[in-house]
């Protein structure tokens, strides 16, 4: 396993042991029910969570000016994490979890196209080259201004991606290898990096409950009931192509303008409200609650034109590549009548 | 087939499978393939798996089958069901036939048998004698044909060796037995990568799903200094060349594409990938669980070997790949179109009674153009 510094430590906190790290430090997490000291960070992951929660990155101290190079600031970055997981696991949301570790996910990502991008400092390189490889076995080497990764490793995770930009005939490819600039790399592994925050939650023990916290776990379950939104209950009853979609924008994917379409006037049609739909558009990379909630209107018929779009045809989206048939599907020509047909 | 026919085809291809064992190869790791036959006028018999050279012998001997086939795949369980086979890992295979090329010649030595009446014609899409629409086409095909696959084989090699990395020791080069070749690829990056993996493979040897972008077309604010060049390495070099022509010329053509903008971009796009793009069998290359057939075997379309060729260029099927005897055979032809096998010329012939050596009878025997007398 890799040896960290602190202030790697406070950039990927993920990659630390939480109970070795307090021990190291000389803490018990009860103490953070009760210490006036330790409970800044107590409020700092609270914090962290309901920035993720809200679908935004928390914005890091070590960011500002001067913070990175004291030792109490690095420390409480890496106790808010730490912390942070054991409320949630108190709190038993698996809502929370998967906001949570998207949001961590996008700041590691920050920090890795840092480091990668940094021409000037080899061990930075050197530092993110190795979280990847020990986390996700890519190799990954540096080439003048790029990074190089094996074909084969590239189509292994490009292959779930669906703009156009990520086929292999659009990338520069030589001698086996693919090119790649720092941004492009961080976002190949993007899936990856969430899944592994989001198992390091699950795996975590779950703590007994700390004396000192319960009303900060209260008020975590509160905010975890409101936003449960209405796709969690997906079971089995939405075509694959409408599960696809929502999965690529649950995992903070790129969603193309005709998927949304989709998406949005399925879930219209199945008697959805705008309000219900919205959260779904939250991860994608580009959201922009105003314009989404114009869109859906739009689509809704509720503003301006009277009309009201209907879900397009299978066959339709057979050639924009939305469809992913299963046998479920069942010759239906309209994901509208999945599950409807068998009697 | 009458059983007259069939008893003729099984006789000529034991005994070269008798005396060309040698030509069969056994595949490395062959005791984790798959296997398949079939016999005349018999289904498919599959997942069969075999330990060694000697098993294999002993399928040939006990059904002369009329064609076999292995897999690409390496298996656990290579006689399971499917499911419970537990695939490791399969080589890269490419399938490239004159047919897919839709060459204009390819209608000079195409025939049509008409499944009503059986009339035999040249290409035709409705049965001269009794007008009927289901007919089954058969072809010959012609020198020209081979050569363009040969060019075809060839635009594969570089890309597989200059793109992705492949030594040129791992590329097997088979012709197929009847209008085509097939590809190998073993010991590479590529031997675990599943079929969506290898589908975006098939795209980007295809060329196929390029956007403007990475030819340096932006869509807004277009800069003709990102345009690629000749010595660039991969796709962007062999689309200079492509389009640019010469170097002289590419100032000139790069302003006329900057003129005529990014939609029309996507259309020059369209046009380089039917061009330059390799032509592949799609469903070859991405399907992970194929049975494929076996080098050194007959090929029942022609009566044709699948067989290893070391020096591409020079490569002619028609001496090559046919290893039959020479035996005279009395046949019942009726061939409208000329062929050459062995350096011999034969046909055309109207329901005729001829001698022919056993190659030659085969040959139409196969291709549904004859039968013994
Ligand atoms: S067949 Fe229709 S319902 Fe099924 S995945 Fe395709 S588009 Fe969706
Ligand atoms: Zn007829
Ligand atoms: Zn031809």
């Amino acid at each position: 396993m890799l040896v960290l510094g602190q202030d790697e430590k406070a950039k990927y906190p993920f990659l630390a042991d939480a109970g070795e790290y307090l021990k190291d430090k000389g803490f018990s997490l009860v103490q953070f029910g009760s210490d006036p000291v330790l409970k800044l960070s107590v409020e700092k992951a609270l914090h962290r969570i309901k920035v993720a929660s809200a679908g935004e990155v928390y914005k890091s101290d070590i960011d500002k000016d001067g913070q990175a190079s004291k030792d109490y600031v690095l420390e409480r970055e890496v106790f808010s994490f730490l912390l942070a997981i054991v409320l949630i696991k108190l709190t038993g949301m698996s809502t929370l979890i998967k906001r949570f570790a998207l949001a961590e996910a996008r700041r590691a990502e920050t920090y890795l196209e840092k480091d990668l991008g940094n021409a000037s400092n080899k061990s930075k390189i050197d530092l993110a080259t190795r979280i990847i490889y020990d986390l996700f076995n890519i190799k990954i080497i540096k080439e003048n201004d790029f990074f190089v990764i094996p074909v084969s490793d590239y189509l292994k995770h490009s292959v779930t991606f669906h703009e156009r930009e990520w086929k292999l005939i659009n990338r520069h490819v030589e001698n086996g290898k693919v090119f790649l600039t720092p941004d492009k790399t961080v976002r190949l592994i993007r899936k990856e990096l969430g899944n592994y925050i989001s198992s390091k939650i699950i795996n975590a023990p779950k703590p007994s409950m700390i004396p000192g916290l319960e009303n900060i776990v209260n008020e975590l379950i509160l905010i975890s009931k409101k936003l449960t939104p209405t796709y969690t209950i997906t079971t089995g009853e939405y075509p694959p192509c409408i599960k696809h979609a929502i999965d690529v924008l649950e995992k903070g994917e790129n969603l193309p303008h005709s998927g949304r379409f989709m998406l949005a006037t399925f879930l219209l049609s199945k008697g959805q409200t705008v309000p219900q739909i919205v959260p779904l558009f939250k991860n994608a990379p580009d959201f922009n609650p105003r314009v989404t909630l114009y869109q859906l209107n739009h689509l809704a018929g509720t503003s301006g034109s009277a009309t009201k779009y209907s879900c397009p045809s299978c066959e339709k989206l057979k050639t924009q590549d939305l469809c992913f048939i299963t046998k479920e599907c069942d010759n239906i020509i309209n994901p509208m009548q999945f599950g409807k047909k068998r009697t | 087939m009458n059983e007259i026919d069939i008893k003729f085809l099984e006789d000529s291809f034991k005994k070269y499978y008798f005396n060309h064992f040698d030509l069969i190869t056994s595949p490395q790791r062959t005791s984790e393939r798959e296997f398949g036959y079939q016999k005349f006028n018999s289904g498919m018999f599959r997942h069969i798996s075999l330990k060694d050279n000697k098993e294999l012998h002993l399928l040939f001997m006990q059904n002369i089958p009329s064609d076999v086939y292995c897999s690409n795949a390496y298996y656990a369980f290579p006689n399971s069901p499917m499911s419970e086979k537990d695939w490791k890992e399969a080589d890269l295979i490419f399938d490239i036939d004159a047919k897919d090329l839709n060459l204009p010649c390819r209608k000079n030595h195409t025939i049509s048998i008409c499944n009503e009446c059986n009339e035999i014609s040249k290409d035709t899409n409705q049965c001269v004698k009794c007008n009927s629409t289901k007919l089954e086409k058969k072809s010959l095909p012609c020198k020209n044909c081979i050569d363009a696959s040969k060019i075809e084989v060839n635009k594969l090699s570089n890309v597989l060796i200059n793109d992705l990395g492949i030594d040129k020791e791992n590329i097997h080069i088979y012709f197929s037995g009847n209008e085509g070749f097939h590809v190998y690829v073993y010991d590479s990056q590529f031997q675990q990568i599943g079929s969506k993996e290898r589908s975006e493979l098939v795209d980007y040897i295809m060329f196929r799903g390029a956007i403007p972008e990475t030819f340096g077309m932006k869509k807004f604010k277009p800069n003709r200094s990102l345009f690629p060049d000749f010595n660039q390495k991969g796709w962007n070099g062999r689309f200079s060349k492509y389009i640019f022509g010469s170097k002289s010329k590419r100032s000139k053509i790069i302003s006329e594409l900057l003129d005529s903008g990014y939609p029309s971009f996507q259309k020059t796009l369209d046009d380089v990938s039917k061009n330059i793009g390799v032509k592949i069998d799609p469903n070859v290359t991405m399907d992970i669980h194929r049975i494929f057939r076996l080098p050194g075997s007959i090929n029942s379309k022609s009566g044709l070997t699948k067989i290893l060729c070391t020096n591409l260029t020079k490569f002619d099927p028609y001496t090559d790949a046919c290893f039959l005897n020479d035996d005279p055979v009395e046949i019942l032809a009726n061939c409208p179109i000329e062929f050459k096998l062995k350096n011999k010329k034969f046909g055309p012939y109207t329901n005729e009674k001829i001698l022919v050596p056993t190659y030659a009878a085969v040959y139409m025997i196969c291709k549904k153009l004859a039968t013994i007398a």
